[in-house]
């Protein structure tokens, strides 16, 4: 439900515009020097990048779900790892809090993470627990008022920088299960909380990830989300239901931006005395793409407004995950054969898309496992 | 202290024009519009005076269509205190605008006004003068620097082959030109608080002021299409071409 339209135009204008002329220009040097330059992350937090689902009483713009969709799609017509910096704090850093938090928490934390004044992450995964979450090793040990954390986490978006760490951890250790897991909010410098080394990534080359390691790391007890033991993996839950929808809204821009670079180049190079746009086949690929791409669109704005309107949309989310992460795939794919040879080398961005777009099918829920959300969704809709 | 800036709703700097298919003007219908660059320019001068200490009070005005109410928002989130649109024809000639501003001026009584130095979409450059003339005020056009003083203000001008620096006794008119400064981008929080903040409508009646064409359009073209370039692989050969095929030399 959009609340204001003439507001929001000027809210997805002004992003646009800021993508276009500040973050475009950019993206070739942010994948070569590996890092965000300094006054680019400036203006991301000066505008307000950082708090954008966060609500307008903890210091964000509290943007609703198709609000939220209609900026992704803006933010994703430019490298993924300038939406990766701020993604933690709207998405999987902040929610855990925002949606299970007590009210301490976040009046503590919140605030600091709509401004970006802190970067935070979300430490689910762990070397021997992926799409396996709820059986996850790390531990948390009950001693007096505190915790004391012990395990690794693995391939934590924005690791190396973030001051604040949402932490699933197991506090029962006779319940191997999801019930035996809760979840923590571990501030950067607690001593026992070791960054790991950046890991050397495929793509999205500026956004970084690492090893969280915890070795005997005391966390107050005031600190466990909601200030109840066994909760923490319906929390993890909760967070990466609704990231699902955002992620696959910048699948959707990210393929409207391939399909815009790779029309443009279709229009230009000329092959057999005419511009290859004109050859069916290389239509064929760009109708392909801008028909799934508008496919993605649709279905993304639907399940938001849904969302808005109070609607369970946990399978639709995962349906809109699984679709739009493929779709981008396919884009990318087409984007580089259109380009040919060129599509290969380094000078045009598309090569980059390529590496980039291939891990929207892997985090936050691989496509097999929203696959299996959807159809034991279905399943169980058609049980009751 | 009170700034007074005017923007204006034009279409998008990005957006490829098209002229109209009977050649009475330019396509705008379901075109995007934007404010006027220059005028962007004006707004992030006042903002920075007011930001400064130097100012109490940035007031927006805009005169055209009712639309130009986004225009004025847009303002208010890149620090704006409030808004006064002239709801009037979006095709007013430059005098008509001098003449409606003059009448604002008159209501509000500014110390400073700042307007681009031209409008993107006509390209006049007229409006600022014929409003400092009307006005009697002093005037700095093409401002490339501007520094304020207590009752003065100097102006750095971008005229051929230099800079000329002026100083103007306030109340005075100051366009702006494109080194000024470069435009803030607003700030999301800001859009959002935009829509709380005063914004005031008025007609021409409202100011007396006659708003019947003077000018007359009598056609509007594209420009010729550019010919494609050729490669010469000599110096010699170049002045050749430049002799006999264009007669240039
Ligand atoms: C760049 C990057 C950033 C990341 N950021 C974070 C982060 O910030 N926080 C965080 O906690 N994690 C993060 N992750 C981890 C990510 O969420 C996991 O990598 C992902 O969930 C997959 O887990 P896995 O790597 O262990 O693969 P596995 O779970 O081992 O999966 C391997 C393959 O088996 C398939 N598979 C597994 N189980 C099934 C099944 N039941 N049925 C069918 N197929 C199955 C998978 O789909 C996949 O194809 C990040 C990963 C990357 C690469």
């Amino acid at each position: 439900m959009i609340r204001d339209q003439e507001t929001l135009n000027q809210l997805v204008d002004t992003i646009s515009r800021f993508v276009r002329e500040r973050l475009v220009p950019a993206e070739e040097k942010v994948a070569e020097d590996d890092a965000i330059p300094e006054d680019i992350l400036q203006e991301m937090k000066d505008m307000g990048l950082f708090g954008l689902s966060i609500p307008e009483e903890y210091g964000g713009l509290g943007l609703t779900m198709e609000e939220e969709a209609l900026v992704a799609f803006e933010i994703g017509k430019t490298s993924p790892a300038f939406r990766s910096i701020f993604g933690t704090n709207n998405g999987i850093g902040a929610q855990g809090i925002l949606i299970d938090g007590t009210e301490e928490q976040k009046q503590k934390y919140v605030p600091k993470l709509a401004t970006g004044e802190i970067l935070s992450s979300f430490c689910l995964t762990e070397p021997d627990a992926g799409s396996d979450a709820a059986s996850l090793k790390t531990r948390a040990e009950r001693d007096g008022d505190h915790y004391i954390l012990n395990g690794t986490k693995r391939f934590i978006t924005n690791g190396p920088h973030a001051g604040l760490y949402t932490v699933m951890a197991r506090t029962d250790p006779n319940n191997k299960g999801a019930g035996g897991i809760s979840a923590f909010v571990v501030e950067g410098d607690t001593p026992g909380l070791i960054r790991g080394k950046r890991d050397k990534k495929m793509g999205q080359k500026g956004a970084h990830t690492c090893d969280i390691i915890f070795d005997n790391c005391r966390v107050p007890a005031e600190n466990i989300i909601g200030g109840k033991e066994g909760q923490g993996f319906k929390t993890a839950m909760k967070v990466l239901d609704r990231g699902r929808l955002h992620i696959s809204a910048v699948c959707v821009g990210v393929a409207e931006r391939l399909i815009e670079d790779a029309l443009h180049f279709a229009m230009e190079r000329k092959q057999f005395g005419q511009p290859i746009a004109e050859h069916q086949l290389v239509q064929a690929m760009l109708a392909d793409s801008k028909a799934e791409a508008y496919a993605g669109r649709s279905m993304v704005l639907d399940a938001a407004r849904r969302k808005d309107a109070g609607e369970n949309v946990s399978t639709l989310a995962s349906c809109c995950k699984l679709f739009c992460a493929e779709m981008v795939g396919k884009v990318a794919d087409r984007a580089v054969q259109i380009h040919g040879g060129s599509g290969y080398i380094q000078e045009y961005a598309v090569e980059r898309f390529y590496r980039d777009v291939r891990l929207f099918r892997l985090y936050e829920g691989t496509t097999q496992i929203q696959q299996i959300v959807v159809a034991r969704g279905m399943v169980r809709e058609a049980q009751s | 202290m009170k700034i007074l800036v005017a923007v204006k709703r034009v279409v998008d700097y990005n957006v490829r024009i098209r002229v109209k298919a009977d050649q009475t003007g330019v396509e705008t219908a379901n075109v995007k519009m934007s404010m006027n660059p220059f005028d962007e320019i004006a707004l992030e001068e006042a903002v920075r005076i007011k930001e400064a200490g130097k100012a109490d009070e940035v007031v927006v005005v805009s005169i055209g269509p009712s639309q130009a109410q986004e225009t004025i928002r847009t303002g208010l989130a890149m620090g704006g205190d409030r808004g006064i649109l002239v709801e009037a024809d979006p095709d007013l000639e430059p005098l008509t605008v001098a003449k409606l501003l003059k009448a604002v001026v008159e209501k509000e009584s500014p110390d400073l006004l700042i307007l681009g130095k031209q409008a993107i979409d006509d390209d006049s450059n007229q409006t600022g003068q014929m409003l400092g003339e009307l006005l009697g005020w002093p005037q700095g056009t093409f401002a490339s620097k501007v520094e304020l003083g207590d009752s003065e203000v100097s102006v750095t001008r971008e005229i051929d082959g230099g800079a000329e620096t002026l100083a103007l006794n306030m109340p005075a008119v100051i366009t702006t030109d494109l080194r000024l400064n470069e435009p803030r981008y607003a700030k999301l929080p800001n859009i959002m608080k935009a829509k709380k903040k005063p914004l005031d409508t008025l007609t021409p009646g409202d100011l007396g002021v006659d708003t019947a064409h003077r000018l007359k359009v009598v056609k509007v073209e594209e420009p010729p299409k550019r010919k494609g370039g050729a490669k010469v692989g000599s110096v010699q050969e170049l002045v050749e071409k430049l002799r006999n095929e264009a007669k240039v030399i």
